[in-house]
């Protein structure tokens, strides 16, 4: 666990909103070990997410260098990025968002359209990624039709079909009760300890930060400490 | 799934919405393609080439009689074979229900008509009796009339010299065409000139138009410079054309049929416009954060922009493609129901107008609600900003 899947070196985020400039990260360096599974935590507003969204190449810092699995994406441009996106990064979010008119297949199937799989092969990869999350018997399903729990396995699952290196989670039990969140935490744990994918995770929930290898903490955009857990 | 796929579940992510805007497209491209084909109708003018007869009016409109002094002359001109004429009667049958009834003279109508077959025994009876009137086998099958009957045709416009507007005619025959495309054309009756001639209190030697059988059809142009040259600044100027022009002329006489069927596009497809702009104006607002889940996937700016043009595309297209063959549908009953006079079938020229406006408007309504989708930031959209 050695190699660095990502380092952050020095990074700085301004906002604006309107004619003020907000200062969310100041100077921020971390680095995360591949295979590790980080859990970020810290109050409202102290950078958490920008974090997250910096690493997963959804936005970009105004200075400093992030490089994830090798690659440097602080400077690159648009294009460049959602290919790398589309290659190297699984998202997973508070709200699952899937898209409602796609089935639980066609939402997992959605990320293989950038690539150049058959339309069989795509199924046939959906329908293992789907396996993996136990949900292979709800395929058809659209999300309206699946409980909370349900739908953030689908999201996992499609955040694992291009087999990315490293999977970028925003609370995602954050809209589960705790039975169900412990499932879905548990299932991130075994992604990570079975199937090696690096996983860092935005939560405010203590518990959930338990499941992670290690927690960082985050306070008005500074890394403050790390435990382990 | 696939790209396609898609888009079209997409697109009707709001059913009733989308099958309302499809609706509205489709109305709008029926409408296209029949005034498109009307346009086309009567901007085509007058072919006179492979025509083997003519038709010769006052130049000034239809409506205005001319002598039928003019009947040597006319049979004088060059390329000329036989001339007829035929004078318009306004006939209602019963209860006001508009009946297309010429007089003519029997002889000369048969020697230019040829495509209409009658028992000679019947032309001849036509032609000895001064009451007599013929029937097309169309409306003499609509009103179940037989030969023999002794009909009541009123005029709207002709009074007889008693003041009675009320005429009566023996039916001694009923004519049929040589073939399909004239057997839609029986849809007329004709009376004996003489008898109207002598009999109505307004016209006497005068007809409203003459018709032209050519010696052959590569004479139609010289017949028609000739004819008009003939009677230039005399009391009665002449208009010569064709049968199909002299045909469409009775609807010219409406107004610039182009410029009122424009107008009419104008103002159909500026509404379309709003209405499908709207549409996917809203369609794409509702679903900001969808696309930013697209865009978080992989999917380039680019990419986005496409699939909602696609969608916009798909709209057009579905809706403007099921107008046009509705069009075309319209068009071949509106041929059938006026007996082939207007060919309204949809031409190749009009589907590729349909299939450029499908496009154009594919792009008009695409593009902002596409170029919005295209610059929204991912971390801006996801948190609802």
């Amino acid at each position: 666990m050695s190699e660095s899947m990502v380092q952050v070196t020095n990074v700085t985020k301004i906002y604006e909103r309107g004619t003020q400039q907000v200062e969310v990260l100041h100077g921020l360096t971390l680095q995360i070990p591949r295979g590790d599974f980080v859990a970020l935590m810290g109050p409202s507003g102290s950078g958490k997410t920008t974090l997250l969204n910096l690493i997963g190449g959804l936005d970009q810092p105004t200075s400093g260098e992030v490089w994830v699995g090798g690659s440097r994406i602080d400077r690159m441009p648009s294009g460049q990025l959602a290919a790398w996106r589309a290659r190297n990064v699984g998202f997973v979010f508070q709200f699952y968002n899937l898209i409602p008119v796609l089935t639980a297949e066609g939402n997992v199937e959605l990320p293989l359209l950038l690539t150049k799989l058959s339309a069989a092969q795509r199924r046939k990869n959906a329908a293992v990624a789907l396996q993996v999350v136990g949900l292979a018997d709800r395929a058809g399903h659209k999300p309206s039709e699946l409980s909370g729990g349900q739908e953030q396995r689908v999201a996992i699952a499609r955040a694992l079909v291009s087999d990315p290196q490293i999977l970028v989670c925003d609370e995602p039990t954050g809209d589960l009760d705790r039975k169900t969140a412990d499932d879905i935490l548990g299932l991130l744990q075994v992604l990570n300890r079975d199937h090696g994918k690096t996983i860092v995770m935005v939560t405010h929930d203590p518990k959930a930060a338990e499941f992670a290898r290690r927690t960082l903490h985050l306070e008005k955009g500074q890394l403050l400490e790390q435990s382990a857990a | 799934m696939t790209k396609t796929g898609f888009v079209i579940a997409n697109l009707f992510r709001k059913r009733t919405r989308t099958i309302l805007t499809l609706l509205s497209v489709t109305m709008a491209f029926l409408l296209f393609g029949l005034l498109q084909s009307v346009n086309y109708l009567f901007s085509a003018g007058a072919d006179a080439l492979g025509a083997t007869r003519l038709m010769t009016q006052a130049r000034v409109s239809f409506t205005q009689s001319l002598p039928l002094s003019m009947v040597p002359k006319l049979e004088s001109v060059p390329g000329v074979a036989r001339v007829a004429y035929s004078q318009w009667f306004g006939g209602i049958w019963q209860d006001n229900t508009p009946v297309f009834v010429f007089s003519v003279d029997p002889a000369r109508y048969h020697d230019v008509y040829p495509e209409y077959v009658m028992p000679e025994a019947q032309w001849r009876e036509f032609a000895r009796t001064r009451t007599a009137m013929v029937a097309g086998r169309q409306i003499a099958d609509k009103y179940g009339w037989k030969v023999g009957q002794h009909i009541p045709i009123s005029s709207n416009i002709y009074p007889q010299k008693n003041g009675s507007k009320a005429w009566a005619f023996d039916l001694v025959g009923i004519f049929d065409g040589k073939d399909e495309d004239w057997k839609k054309r029986t849809n007329q009756v004709l009376i004996n000139h003489d008898y109207f001639d002598e009999a109505n209190q307004f016209v006497k030697g005068r007809t409203n138009f003459y018709i032209l059988r050519l010696t052959d059809a590569d004479k139609a142009q010289s017949v028609i410079r000739t004819v008009d040259a003939m009677f230039e600044n005399s009391l009665d100027e002449t208009k010569t054309q064709t049968e199909k022009e002299f045909n469409l002329s009775f609807v010219k006489q409406l107004g610039d049929i182009g410029l009122i069927v424009r107008w009419i596009l104008f103002a159909v497809f500026f509404t379309l416009l709003l209405v499908v702009g709207n549409t996917m104006a809203q369609s794409v607002r509702e679903r900001i954060p969808e696309l930013a889940v697209l865009k978080t996937l992989g999917f380039s700016d680019g990419a986005v922009l496409g699939f909602v043009i696609a969608e916009a595309f798909a709209l057009c297209a579905l809706g403007g493609l099921v107008g046009l063959v509705l069009a075309s549908l319209a068009g071949a009953a509106l041929e059938k129901g006026t007996g082939g006079q207007f060919a309204l079938h949809l031409s190749g020229w009009v589907w590729l107008l349909g299939l450029i406006t499908i496009v154009l408007m594919s792009l008009a309504v695409g593009l902002l609600p596409g170029l919005r989708a295209q610059r929204l930031r991912i971390v801006d959209a996801l948190a609802g900003r």
